[in-house]
């Protein structure tokens, strides 16, 4: 009976923190939600000392702390939310921490397939960033099967950084990007050799066996691609070498070289749709493969593993350190930093209402520097 | 009966800067609130002119300063990173023109110089001009420019004496010709010196530091000199602007004025750098700030994604 009765007040406090927490959001919803947090959960291994539980368990109480956090983002209206889950760093950690958590990292995203899981729950899509091929294989296709299961899920997104660090990302980014470059040059290239093999065979005046140019491959935009594809040139022409009357085989020449050119002039248009550049004359495509290669910052950000997401508008890091550990450099530049003394499985509803109350005081002035870039 | 336990509300106050914290509605929240001390020689301008001869030396021969009690030689961070904020707000605070900051900015500036000369810092990085500080007013502008020539010409023979090299890293083709100039002399005549290397970034941002060395790779790869296999971030490193110096990556990030932004400021280089946010305007930072800042970083355990025990 004194059960059933204390269980019924515990329920009425929990209904009642539940109705001041939604009082709170409405309140904080008057003025500008962010849409991004970001979380460095530091602290676990610290409040299990701290408390004298066994090892292991301040991860699983900063799992708890992590479900309640992500709970309070999306019902005040943050669309993403970007955990640190495991750096490439923390592999160098002893071998039986590392085990530990890749077997709870097992569990809980095994658990994120169920009906009643969060990720239902609230129509999250997650997404795990990072390295993945650095994970071993059951967490690896655990990962990718979570993944496409919550494809369509559209009301919010959670980025689950695992083996991930910005550095890595950039690099990864960089050689995304140095490939597409390559791949871009190389049929250009390819035309514009044979275009120069043509006019060597017209200047010899002498025409042998003229070996197919061979054929490129076509290929097309694919709809809905965030990178253009070059759409490069299909020829194929064959002329055979006849014995006397050069100028047939000079006129041979040169009406392959006429379809040739009209091609090539094709080649060089779509490539100055692709990059934006003036270049119509084929004098000129030399100094397009050298543009071709420079990239931009906008070739570098969409081969970021983070480029699902907009930027962070606030990055909380738990446990009072006060640095970024490798954690989206790239993407924090501007994004407001908080530090809060309190370990992972501590942190609360408290320390997400300041950061959104220090998020709105400076939200103003950031705008307008926005505007002004 | 079971005992309830109600978490009773956590206290509202920033924890960065655990010296010195402000409740975020106090009016003083954002502002300094020290007094504030009448500058010798500084007047209300109205219209600033750039013939105007702008003295920010602060001597010719400064006194030495001995570490001071508490902080330790053997921990002292061999990189300090500084992004110097609030000179506008601080001549806000006097009434008079953002110029006036950023000249009481630039005394803050050497000051920290000197400390860092003497304190045992190997390398000293400033963010004195960001990319995105050209949006300012062009009278703006054209004063900071001013003043960097300025600081570049009384300066140097300082520097030569006490063994400063000096570098500017960022987008020099953007300033004036005249300030290029000089630039590019301080640095040749600074070259071989190695007490502090001060490092000066000007019209400079972390993603365009990444983007340029990313620009250069891919140059290497397009003549075949690597295969995009071959990148990593090593090679990354190599091509950012802070190679020149000894130790590329800070050790300590020290931000003034209250803000908790990176603002563009060195992005691959801060992977671990502690970070220290300061609530005193550049101007006023000086050696009491530094002495906090630092000795916050010495009482920081640092252990780079692995466990220390």
């Amino acid at each position: 009976m004194e059960k059933h009765s204390s269980s019924r007040v515990s329920e009425l406090f929990g209904n009642l923190g539940s109705f001041i927490r939604i009082c709170i959001f409405r309140v904080l919803s008057m003025g500008p939600i962010p849409n991004h947090f970001a979380f460095i959960m530091d602290g676990n291994r610290r409040y299990a000392k701290k408390e004298n539980m066994k090892k292991g368990a301040g991860h699983r109480a900063g799992f708890l702390a992590l479900i309640s956090i992500l709970k309070y983002c999306y019902e005040l209206g943050v669309k993403y939310v970007t955990i640190y889950a495991f750096s490439i760093h923390n592999f160098k950690r002893s071998p039986d921490e590392v085990k530990d958590l890749m077997d709870l990292m097992l569990e809980k995203i095994e658990d994120l397939l169920r009906d009643e899981s969060i990720v239902n729950q609230y129509g999250i899509r997650v997404y795990f960033i990072g390295n993945l091929k650095l994970l071993s294989e059951t967490v690896r296709i655990a990962a990718e099967k979570v993944m496409t299961a919550t494809a369509k899920n559209t009301n919010c997104t959670l980025l689950i950084c695992v083996a991930y660090t910005s550095r890595d990302e950039i690099v990864h980014a960089v050689q995304g990007s140095c490939k597409n470059k390559q791949e871009e040059i190389q049929p250009l290239s390819f035309c514009k050799a044979n275009y120069d093999a043509i006019e060597e065979v017209e200047d010899n005046k002498k025409v042998n066996e003229v070996i197919p140019f061979g054929f490129l491959e076509s290929q097309k935009d694919e709809a809905g691609k965030s990178q253009a594809t070059m759409a490069s040139v299909t020829c194929s022409c064959l002329a055979r070498g006849v014995e006397g009357g050069g100028n047939k085989n000079s006129m041979v020449v040169r009406a392959v070289r006429g379809s040739y050119e009209d091609k090539w002039d094709n080649c060089q248009a779509m490539m100055e749709n692709r990059t934006g550049n003036g270049v119509t004359s084929s004098e000129e495509s030399e100094n397009l493969q050298g543009e071709c290669s420079i990239i931009k910052l906008v070739d570098i950000e969409k081969q970021m593993y983070m480029a699902v997401a907009p930027e962070p508008d606030i990055l909380i890091r738990s446990s009072g350190e006060s640095r970024l550990s490798n954690f989206l450099l790239w993407q924090t530049s501007e994004c407001q930093l908080y530090s809060p003394d309190a370990l992972w499985p501590e942190i609360g509803l408290w320390h997400l209402v300041w950061a959104v109350l220090n998020f709105q005081r400076n939200h103003a002035y950031l705008e307008k520097k926005k505007h002004q870039l | 009966m079971q005992s309830l336990h109600l978490a009773l509300p956590l206290p509202f106050y920033n924890t960065l800067t655990p010296q010195k914290h402000k409740h975020f509605l106090s009016p003083d929240a954002r502002t300094n609130t020290r007094p504030i001390h009448r500058l010798l020689g500084a007047k209300t301008d109205i219209a600033v002119k750039q013939e105007e001869t702008i003295a920010v030396s602060t001597g010719d021969s400064p006194k030495t300063e001995p570490l001071p009690e508490g902080l330790r030689g053997e921990l002292m961070p061999r990189h300090v990173a500084v992004i110097m904020d609030g000179n506008g707000r601080w001549a806000q605070l006097r009434g008079q023109m953002a110029s006036m900051g950023h000249q009481a900015g630039a005394r803050s500036l050497l000051e920290i110089v000197q400390l860092s000369c003497q304190w045992g810092i190997k390398v000293l990085s400033v963010f004195a001009f960001s990319c995105d500080n050209w949006t300012r007013p062009k009278v703006e502008i054209d004063f900071l420019m001013s003043l960097f020539e300025s600081v570049l010409k009384s300066e140097t023979d300082k520097f030569v004496r006490e063994g400063i090299r000096i570098s500017v890293i960022g987008d020099s083709s953007r300033l004036p010709q005249s300030l290029q100039r000089l630039i590019n002399e301080a640095e040749e005549t600074t070259r071989n010196f190695s007490k502090l290397h001060l490092l000066v970034a000007v019209s400079y941002s972390g993603k365009y530091d990444v983007v340029n060395a990313c620009k250069s790779i891919a140059c290497q790869v397009k003549d075949g000199v690597i295969e995009p296999e071959d990148i990593s971030e090593s090679l990354i490193e190599q091509e950012l602007e802070t190679n020149c110096s000894e130790f590329p990556s800070p050790d300590l990030l020290i931000r003034t004025s209250g803000e908790l932004r990176i603002s563009n400021f060195l992005l691959w280089q801060l992977a671990y750098t502690e970070l220290f946010f300061a609530e005193e305007l550049w101007p006023d930072f000086g050696k009491t700030g530094f002495i906090e800042a630092l000795t916050s970083y010495q009482q920081r355990q640092r252990r780079y994604g692995r466990r220390l025990t």
